[in-house]
């Protein structure tokens, strides 16, 4: 690290005052050779680089940083310290494609150019002649990098704004994209697991998904080729009426597509909206019928809910989290205890916690109709495939424990996401297209949401918060192409045009993001797993399958716990007649005003049952959605922050407690049925050692609240954050504050 | 990848609602009270109880001498309560004779510990007339002139906690006395200052004679004394009351030649003053009299902490309670939290207590202090014990803290907590030991593998605090303490929870001498204790039982049940015991249905 004292010196700009001298530069400049470049990664092509330039570190006010080159490649931002780092022992969680001075190029969120004292948002055109003395990066991951170009060359660093800002701002084309001269140059074995992710691109996959839950719908196939509707998946599962000719009617839209049998029979389903009333009468008669098919499901029930009228809008979404991150891209230490002061207020007023909030109550509701009242549900939406994801999916995995285990979710993510078409390309607008219409983090609340069951229900997931933050970053890591892709068709036509142009190499093979090792090693995706989680216990040994669990039907609540009387009016007992059941049920009983959802008394009560019996971590789990229990994702949003690094803290030195006591346990489960399976005497069984206290108390000590993301170097410091400008806020707490002190009374008498 | 390990269910069982089977229901309602020795009956009643979570519930109430009991005779909903008297703050008759509407004639009982109970009678016959004056006489029988129920109670404990704090071993294990630092016995009939201690630790230089000079320029007598020291660099924590400057800013050369001998006795170049109120509050506070140490004080700095006094606090604790109870607010929450400042205060004194250990640690020695010394100062100064030694983190060391840093130096629990006393409007009244607690529940927090107890110590801390079954927080100072025999007379908390320590201890604890704790005092990590301000509200309760704790209890109950399979396996394992072995492990391994039987035991309800 190099400090730069105060000394004042002449710079190669006269509107930036520098702090190193020019014998400084110059020594610095002798060692450094003058092209480096980072190990690249098979496809990767340097773009444009400048050296000299200094990664200044958080607080912008020290000035202190490291001397470096920036290159910009077709796959990242890079910086590369000028000081040696090969000592350095490798961090137990490191991403094989990027290291943490690397910035995927679409993950870069902003970029503001520093000039002087004023910074400014680049938006792209403004880039001709000037460039900034310092380049301001904050990225989708939350990490914000600041590299000062005031001590390189003048055209190196026009070239290196220029670059960076082009790559990443200007839009491109899908081709364009790393991952496609990525896999080109890449040959990745099939992801090796025991047990697979269910992928749901074929019609096995479907169908099995279809038996585990006891379903009793129809499985499509013709789509295939997608000779039904490019709308559509290539293979989904819709009501055993619904007839082929119904499915090409509107391009789909309007077919209810099965989600997921409820053991009693009922069963959610998904659907996008019709087109708006037109004046025949199509529209609402293939509507009507459709809504008999899903009705004769099971008892002839039906509730709809449209999302588009309920839930905020994607708009909605995209505005208030782009307020709400803002909160996280701290600049300086005095930014940070200045925002501290109104932190929970301006949480509140983003309104992101409380969108996270009604996204659970709906799916709660959701839950409702199908656990209790044994209701087909089918919820729909005008595009069909965004906020119906999120609550599908989130209703399927309060419902069902499979999917909380790390295969069944990513095969859930699979199911309702990828093969249902959400638009990832759009939404995460992975081609930086100016109009940004489209764009919104829509799959990341959904992963909030899952966040706040898993920190409320920890023991009942398989997977990490760590999972799930990896998750997060991997949306924006050019790479996989669970995230490229609108569609299945969209994939299927983007990778058969790629397909014919590289046609000698074969078929084009992107990894999907579930392939872990492209990112990280074995040891790495250890901290994938919840060590809270424990496999259901399985009663019948003879039941055990080799592969996917079974579904855990029989632990969700027996719908005759509750004692809530069926609704009145319910054509639950009207067995024949059509015309009553299209006297729909709408789930929505709340919607008073946007910002405060009331969950209904009944929802409440529907929870609060829930909620009186003994937990089961195998069995329906509903969130609790009371002010408190709802929270920030702490590790993904606060872990780059130095100031609220807990060292030698945070939840993960008791996980990490866990973690090590239960391969303990696992290490003797394994010798007593090496004992029970080979009953030859063999004597020379290693005692099991206990982890010693000695090595258990060291790494609690070097651990920090922010593990993994941030390693602490052996020299971290033990000096406390203390915070700034404290008064402020309190000095208007009433007149109580400055009338009298404490026991003035008495004070006076003695 | 985690090979699978059994599950073993897990059972919430609450203390507050317990259901019970309808027989046992039509057996005597309150016969499973179990009365403490010394505890009598006063009265029964059939009553409703108007629960604010599942409405009115028809039951009967049971008053002792000690507590208010009551259970619903409703099976269905089965709803127990069972108060400490102590904990009533006031009683206040609800509707009159006349009044109209369902239960709307009885009485409404505001509690000290963050609910409300009320409760309901017939109309006729004047029917809480009764058991409003025994709730009254007993719930305040310091205003009755009759004795609080730590004086009645009988209870024996295998262990006296009475004895866990001895000042002179404390000073002992903090190095002391040594050439600077010398025990001075001087207030050993409580005639220099009436709210310290008997034994202090002072410079060695300084005379009885000066302290004697010194206590006329303290508020209340309360002189700069030691509190801690810093084993390797012998900085030094000392704590007092504000000097009597007063508003023509008299100057008293005693005083700070006295604070010079504090600042010496380390080498430290300059002496730090931490003055816990905001510079607004100590500048009025010398129109009374006090004020604060000016630049007369040589070698010495002074630095505000921003902590307001008592009365802010209450009334910050005050609109916490109505964010909370009994409905969780819901629109907004954060912003309503925001809006009670109650974090912020927790912020402020965190921050401050963390000012103090940095110095410390860093070798400058410190001096705290607040107007009196007895509600800021207590805090700040146990909470940088915390931080900087670990001692004070151990179950005994942390009830230590509390005897040394807030009994012995006179906090002035009796006026702050009010115990036995009707007069709820008492402006002395406030939680500044609750904030105290809070910002200790914070901190463990923060730092899950740092402390060896747990959060059901800090519960049952402040559960005792309001109950009066125990003296250790009774009176406010030590002569008030020894005039009233308290010692001899009283049993000790400490007694209760070192005779059955194991609830209180925290799995996880991984000691660590010498490490210096700073939590980070920021409201990004700085939460709401739901499981203390909330914990009436059933809706939140299931989540208090840490799943993390469970969890790895039973994976220790597993790994010892294996090992010891493993050494039998071992044992057993020659040629002519092999048929009869292999019957047992096939079915008994690593079948987890077997062993889930056996540790159903193992869980811990909170």
């Amino acid at each position: 690290m190099l400090s730069l004292g105060s000394g004042g010196g002449k710079s190669a700009k006269p509107s930036f005052v520098s702090y190193v001298t020019p014998e400084e530069i110059n020594s610095e400049k002798d060692t450094p050779k003058e092209e480096k470049h980072p190990d690249l990664l098979p496809g990767e092509v340097v773009f444009c680089s400048a050296s000299t330039v200094l990664k200044l570190t958080q607080d912008e006010l020290s000035q202190r940083g490291t001397f470096g080159t920036l290159l910009c490649t077709n796959f990242r931002v890079s910086f590369i310290s000028d000081e040696e780092t090969g000592e350095e022992t490798a961090p137990l969680f490191k991403n094989k494609l990027y290291g943490e001075n690397d910035i995927p190029l679409s993950c870069v969120d902003n970029i503001y150019g520093g000039y002087e004292d004023k910074r400014k948002l680049v938006t792209g055109s403004q880039v001709k002649n000037k460039y900034p003395s310092k380049i301001i990066i904050h990225c989708k991951d939350l990490r914000v990098f600041q590299f000062a170009l005031t001590f390189c060359k003048e055209e190196d660093a026009k070239r290196i704004f220029q670059g960076i800002v082009h790559h990443c701002l200007e839009p491109k084309s899908l081709k364009n994209i790393f991952a496609f001269s990525f896999c080109e140059n890449t040959a990745f074995p099939e992801m090796q697991m025991q047990q697979r992710t269910m992928m749901f691109d074929s019609a096995e996959d479907w169908a099995q998904d279809l038996k585990r839950t006891k379903g009793s719908c129809r499985l499509v196939t013709e789509n295939a080729n997608f000779g039904l509707s490019p709308n559509l998946p290539q293979y989904f599962i819709v009501p055993e009426s619904v007839s082929e000719a119904d499915m090409t009617l509107f391009q789909g839209k309007g077919l209810p597509i099965w989600c997921w049998s409820h053991h009693s029979g009922c069963a959610l389903f998904k659907t996008s909206n019709l087109p708006l009333q037109q004046e025949d009468n199509v529209p609402q008669s293939y509507m009507e019928k459709m809504l008999t098919a899903v009705a004769h499901n099971y008892l002839y029930s039906v509730k709809t809910e449209d999302l588009s009228d309920t839930l905020p809008t994607v708009q909605d979404i995209q505005l208030s989290y782009s307020k709400f991150k803002q909160f996280f891209f701290i600049d300086s230490t005095t930014d940070f205890w200045v925002s501290d002061m109104k932190w929970f207020s301006s949480l509140d007023n983003c309104g992101w916690l409380d969108i996270i909030r009604q996204c659970l109550q709906k799916a709660m509701e959701v839950v409702e109709c199908l656990e209790k009242e044994n209701n087909n549900v089918l919820i729909m939406e005008d595009g069909g495939s965004d906020l119906c994801c999120v609550i599908s999916s989130l209703a399927q995995l309060m419902l069902d424990s499979y999917y909380r285990t790390l295969q069944g979710f990513q095969s859930l993510v699979q199911k309702e996401w990828v093969a249902g078409g959400h638009n990832f390309l759009d939404r995460c607008n992975q081609l930086h297209l100016k109009d940004k219409e489209n764009v919104s983090p829509v799959f990341l609340l959904f992963l909030e949401c899952v966040w706040q069951l898993l920190q409320q229900y920890g023991p009942a997931f398989q997977f990490s918060e760590t999972y799930l933050t990896v998750l997060s970053d991997s949306i924006h890591v050019p790479v996989f192409s669970t995230f490229l892709f609108n569609s299945q068709h969209h994939r299927a036509s983007i990778l058969r045009q790629a397909d014919s142009s590289h046609s000698q190499r074969g078929t084009l093979n992107c990894p999907t993001v579930w392939d872990w090792s492209v990112q990280f090693d074995c040891k790495a995706q250890q901290l994938f797993i919840n060590p809270l989680y424990a496999e259901k216990p399985k009663l019948d040994k003879s039941m055990r399958r080799p592969h996917r669990p079974k579904h855990q039907r029989q632990l969700s609540l027996p719908s005759a716990t509750f004692k809530t009387p069926p609704k009145k009016g319910f054509f639950k007992d009207e067995t024949d007649s059509l015309k009553k059941i299209l006297r729909v049920k709408r789930i929505s009983r709340w919607m008073l005003s946007p910002d405060s959802p009331q969950p209904s008394s009944t929802s409440r009560e529907f929870y609060e049952a829930w909620q009186r019996k003994p937990l089961d971590y195998h069995g329906l789990l509903l969130p609790c959605l009371d002010g408190p229990a709802v929270r920030i994702w702490m590790q993904r949003y606060l872990r780059w922050i130095q100031e609220v690094q807990i060292f030698g803290g945070g939840l993960v030195t008791v996980l990490s407690k866990v973690s090590d006591l239960l391969d303990e346990v696992q290490e003797l489960q394994r010798q007593l049925d090496r004992h029970s399976s080979s009953l030859t005497s063999n004597h020379q069984r290693p005692r099991p050692r206990p982890i010693s206290a000695e090595t258990d108390s060291r790494l609690s000590v070097l651990l920090s609240s922010s593990f993994p993301f941030t390693t602490l170097k052996n020299n971290w410091s033990y000096k406390p954050a203390i915070p700034t400008g404290l008064l402020q806020s309190l000095m208007n707490s009433g007149n109580l504050a400055d009338t009298e002190d404490d026991d003035q009374e008495s004070l006076v008498r003695a | 990848m985690a090979s699978p390990v059994p599950i073993y269910n897990s059972n919430p069982l609450d203390t507050h609602s317990s259901s019970t089977s309808r027989e046992s229901l039509k057996m005597d309602l309150l016969a499973d009270v179990s009365l403490l020795p010394g505890e009598e009956r006063v009265i029964d009643k059939d009553i409703i109880y108007i629960c604010p979570f599942s409405g009115a519930l028809k039951g009967k109430v049971f008053i002792t001498n000690y507590r208010l009991y009551f259970k619903s005779s409703d099976a269905d909903s089965a709803v127990m309560l069972n108060v400490p008297l102590g904990v009533i703050c006031r009683v206040e008759k609800m509707g009159g004779a006349s009044s109209r509407g369902e239960n709307s004639y009885g009485l409404d009982i505001t509690c000290k510990d963050m609910r409300n109970l009320r409760f309901a009678l017939k109309q006729e016959g004047h029917s809480r007339r009764d058991i409003f004056e025994i709730l009254f006489r007993y719930a305040f029988p310091v205003s009755h002139g009759l004795s609080l129920f730590a004086y009645l109670s009988q209870e024996k404990y295998e262990e006296n906690g009475w004895n866990i704090y001895k000042p002179m071993e404390e000073f002992r294990r903090q190095g002391l006395p040594n050439d600077k630092w010398r025990i001075s016995f001087i207030n050993k009939s409580y005639e220099l200052c009436d709210t310290y201690p008997t034994v202090l630790a002072v410079p060695y230089k300084a005379t009885e004679e000066d302290l004697r000079k010194v206590a006329t320029f303290r508020s209340r007598g309360r002189i700069p004394v030691l509190s801690w020291i810093h084993r390797e660099n012998q900085a030094v924590i000392a704590r007092c009351s504000q000097p009597l400057v007063g508003m023509s800013g008299k100057r008293n050369k005693d005083d700070e030649r006295y604070l010079d001998l504090v600042r010496e006795a380390n080498g430290t170049s300059k002496l730090i003053i931490y003055d816990a109120r905001p510079n607004v509050n100590a500048v009025a506070n010398k129109a009374t009299g006090g004020g604060y140490e000016g630049d007369e004080y040589q070698n010495a700095e002074l630095i505000f902490l921003d902590i307001h006094n008592i009365h802010v606090m209450r009334e910050s604790l005050k609109k916490l309670k109505d964010i909370v109870y009994p409905n969780v607010e819901e629109s907004h929450w954060l912003s309503s939290l925001e809006s009670t400042h109650w974090l912020e205060h927790i912020k402020l004194v965190l921050s401050g207590a963390i000012q103090v250990a940095d110095k410390v640690s860093s070798g400058n020695s410190v001096v705290v202090h607040c107007s009196d010394g007895w509600d800021r100062t207590a805090q700040l100064t146990s909470l940088a014990m915390l931080m900087l030694d670990s001692h004070y983190r151990t179950l005994r060391g942390f009830q230590v803290l509390l005897e040394k840093e807030w009994i012995s130096f006179g906090h002035k629990f009796a006026s702050r907590i009010g115990h036995g006393d009707k007069n709820h409007a008492d402006q002395d009244r406030s939680p500044i030991f609750v904030q105290f607690i809070d910002c200790v529940w914070q901190m463990t927090k923060q730092f899950p593998t740092a402390f060896e107890f747990n959060e059901r110590l800090l519960l049952t801390i402040l559960d005792h605090l309001y109950s009066c079954r125990f003296g250790t927080f009774l009176y406010n100072c030590e002569s008030a303490r020894d005039q009233h025999e308290v010692r001899l007379k009283t049993v000790s908390l400490w007694s209760l929870v070192n005779s059955s320590n194991d609830i209180y201890l925290n799995p996880f604890y991984t000691p660590e001498s010498g490490r210096v704790l700073y939590p980070v005092a920021s409201m990004r990590h700085l939460e709401l204790w739901v499981s203390y301000y909330i914990r009436w509200n059933p809706r939140i309760r299931q989540q208090q039982q840490s799943p993390v704790e469970q969890r790895y209890k039973e994976l220790l109950a597993l790994r010892d049940e294996y090992l010891k399979k493993l050494e039998e396996l071992e044992l057993s394992d020659s040629p002519s015991s092999h048929l009869a072995h292999s019957s047992t492990s096939n079915t008994s391994l690593p079948a987890p249905s077997t062993p889930s039987q056996q540790y159903t035991h193992l869980q811990t309800p909170f």
